[in-house]
């Protein structure tokens, strides 16, 4: 027998779920432990900022909500990964690694909130980012389509894009990444495998044993890894964009993680899951891990999490007390922005909104 | 002075505008090494090299997504739709993200980008190469739409399109791609995208048009001089956002008023402009409104095609009864 192509998956892991290092050979960044405790922070304060955002919807503040609950290490590892002058493209849950990237809480609440100034992030680098894309899967090719820029420009940026696993069933990030390997894009696609799509469970997505392999078609490197273990989300990601960024190609990387909360907050996933299962998941969670081993490394311990989650609680409360506080737009907002100037045809129909508005005051 | 036909003057502008502006850049399935199945993009590969001017893997998802990607980093991407009948799958990209890109991120990001596409019937093509839809795209806020009928309206209109700070979808006439030639300076000079083009002055009826129908429009408005009938002739090349000034105008002035479009009927875009009369001119009509379109039906294969197409006979007939009418 002649084979014509064979393959095989990398899979990544660091810390077990008890935090137990599983293997000793530590990238740079997490022999530095002041980062790693920084890493730790970021994902701690996400978790904080999740809760708040569900108790904002649950009290009427905000409408509905898609919580990160157990992504934490996924996509911390991503943004932290990331140079300021990459480009992020996600889907609508990867606050971690938005944070990281400079957008607010406060925008957050914003844009769940319906407010449309909650995608005009204002801090750097964010602000040269994606803003939440809920179509699904098609953030991708706007990654791909940036990567291209990218090449055509000479310049030595990658696009990132974060899709979940049923986002990967789609044509759109079929299509970025072989376009991506068809024209040697510097393109890292993660895909944040939660194991649920809304209700349809991973078995029932794909046929395939991982989804990493799903690169392979499109002939970029492809890796899984531990998604709720951040050492090796981020290092899997820093090998992915240093090769991208210098010419070598790109990359699909599966992040295995579980989604612990509901699809959004107007879900219930005690329709379509047991709690079995919910339980078992919340035993291999990210943060536990990295808490045990950054205790075992001495530089945390339980009092420094109380300050630090005081730390994010005020935090949030500053942001919440923000998003409260903005007024709502004006009914005119509807029409600015639709064009770069109002076209006179459409000028008249603000007016006439603009005059009902009035009316009604 | 060349005379050039309105595919040679889609060239001309595609390579006035790389050649002035390197953020231009052009994409889609064969424009590379074979210049476009209708040679829109002839000889632009070799003028630009193969990243300005890339062929695409085969898939219309990838071409309309990669060209939003594109266009927010500030490039100017020129996407060809390789027939209007295989923009179907672009339309996502389209309407979720190209069209409300500004919008919806308050001028923070935006979608400098043109999808051009053949448009309409006429060439005895296979199926799904002869769709006239521009009213799917109409009716989405935030894009541009334009059509083009002759060689000079093509090259200003897509210079203006490229240049312009929003989406827009420009939709080629390929039954007159070569109708006829004319002189196209090659001067970079751009037409506006917000006003309708009056191509006849007259004084008894308006025919109102767009695209190929503006061919059969005109021989129309000759047959009706003949009969002694003074037809004005108003070619909307840029649909959306409408410039319904310039219709209106006529139509106060004629009382009488012909739309003609190649689509099917029903909520085409001649029905947008037949309400608009009624909203603001119905006092001014001396007959109904007529609309001359395409059946509601699919375009058939192209043994029954021009029998799908509005005739210059359906048109003349249609004015002379709305002259009848009073």
């Amino acid at each position: 027998m002649s084979i014509a192509a064979k393959f095989e998956i990398e899979y990544l892991q660091y810390l077990d779920a008890e935090g137990k290092q599983v293997r000793q050979d530590l990238p740079a960044f997490a022999k530095d432990l002041d980062h790693m405790v920084e890493l730790y922070k970021l994902m701690m304060s996400t978790r904080v900022f999740d809760a708040k955002s569900v108790a904002l919807q649950r009290t009427g503040k905000l409408g509905t909500y898609a919580s990160c609950l157990g992504h934490e290490a996924a996509h911390v590892g991503i943004g932290s990964a990331m140079k300021p002058e990459d480009v992020l493209a996600v889907s609508y849950r990867e606050y971690g690694a938005q944070l990281y990237r400079g957008v607010q809480p406060r925008e957050v609440y914003m844009y769940w909130g319906g407010d449309e100034r909650g995608n005009d992030y204002q801090n750097e680098p964010a602000r040269h980012d994606f803003a939440w894309s809920v179509p699904i899967a098609t953030q991708c090719l706007h990654a791909a389509g940036s990567a291209l820029a990218f090449k055509i420009r000479g310049e030595k940026r990658v696009a990132v894009c974060t899709i979940g696993d049923g986002g990967s069933s789609k044509g759109d990030f079929y299509g970025a990444i072989n376009i991506a390997g068809a024209q040697n894009l510097p393109l890292v696609a993660v895909i944040v495998n939660n194991q649920w799509a809304i209700s349809v469970p991973r078995k029932i997505q794909s046929g395939a044993p991982t989804l990493a392999q799903k690169g392979i078609a499109a002939g970029l490197y492809c890796i899984q890894v531990d998604g709720n273990d951040i050492i090796a989300v981020r290092k899997a990601m820093e090998d992915a964009l240093e090769r991208a960024r210098n010419g070598e190609g790109g990359s699909v990387i599966e992040a295995v993680t579980y989604r612990l909360g509901d699809h959004t907050t107007a879900d219930d996933a005690r329709r379509y899951r047991g709690e079995q299962e919910v339980k078992d998941a919340w035993a291999k969670e990210p943060m536990k891990r990295l808490r045990a081993w950054l205790v075992g490394k001495g530089v945390w311990d339980d009092a420094r999490e109380e300050a630090w989650k005081a730390e994010c609680d005020e935090w949030m409360d500053n942001e919440v007390n923000a998003y409260l506080e903005t007024k709502t737009q004006p009914v005119t907002a509807m029409f600015d922005y639709t064009f770069a100037e109002v076209p006179a045809d459409l000028a008249k129909q603000r007016d006439l909104v603009l005059s009902y508005d009035q009316k009604a005051h | 002075m060349a005379q050039i036909t309105l595919i040679e003057a889609v060239t001309q502008a595609l390579a006035y505008e790389m050649k002035h502006d390197d953020s231009v850049v052009v994409l889609g399935e064969d424009v590379g090494v074979n210049g476009g199945v209708f040679r829109a993009t002839q000889g632009l590969q070799e003028k630009f090299g193969e990243l300005r001017v890339l062929d695409t893997p085969l898939d219309e998802t990838t071409i309309a997504g990669v060209t939003v990607g594109l266009a927010v980093q500030g490039m100017k991407p020129v996407a060809e739709a390789q027939f209007e009948g295989f923009i179907y799958p672009m339309m996502e990209q389209i309407a979720c993200h190209a069209a409300r890109m500004r919008n919806r991120t308050r001028g923070r990001l935006t979608v400098p980008a043109v999808w051009r596409a053949p448009w309409g019937g006429g060439i005895r093509a296979p199926e799904h190469h002869s769709e006239a839809n521009e009213h799917l795209f109409t009716n989405i806020p935030g894009l541009r739409v334009v059509l083009p009928s002759s060689p000079a309206r093509a090259y200003g209109l897509l210079l203006a399109a490229i240049r312009d700070p929003d989406p827009v979808i420009f939709l080629e006439p390929k039954r007159i791609y070569r109708q006829y030639k004319e002189e196209v300076p090659d001067d970079g000079e751009a037409l506006p995208l917000d006003v309708c083009f009056v191509l006849r002055d007259g004084t008894d009826v308006t025919l109102v048009t767009w695209g190929a129908q503006v061919k059969e429009t005109l021989e129309a408005a000759d047959e009706l001089a003949k009969q002694g009938i003074s037809a004005e002739v108003i070619d909307v090349a840029t649909l959306t956002p409408l410039d319904f000034d310039t219709i209106a105008e006529s139509v106060q002035k004629t009382g009488r008023c012909v739309i003609v479009h190649e689509a099917p009927k029903t909520a085409g875009f001649g029905a947008e402009i037949a309400a608009r009369i009624a909203e603001e001119c119905l006092y001014d009509l001396l007959a109904p409104v007529e609309r001359i379109t395409g059946p509601d039906t699919h375009i058939p294969l192209f043994r029954l095609e021009m029998k799908y197409l509005p005739s210059t006979e359906r048109i003349v007939e249609a004015a002379q009864r709305t002259l009848a009418a009073s």
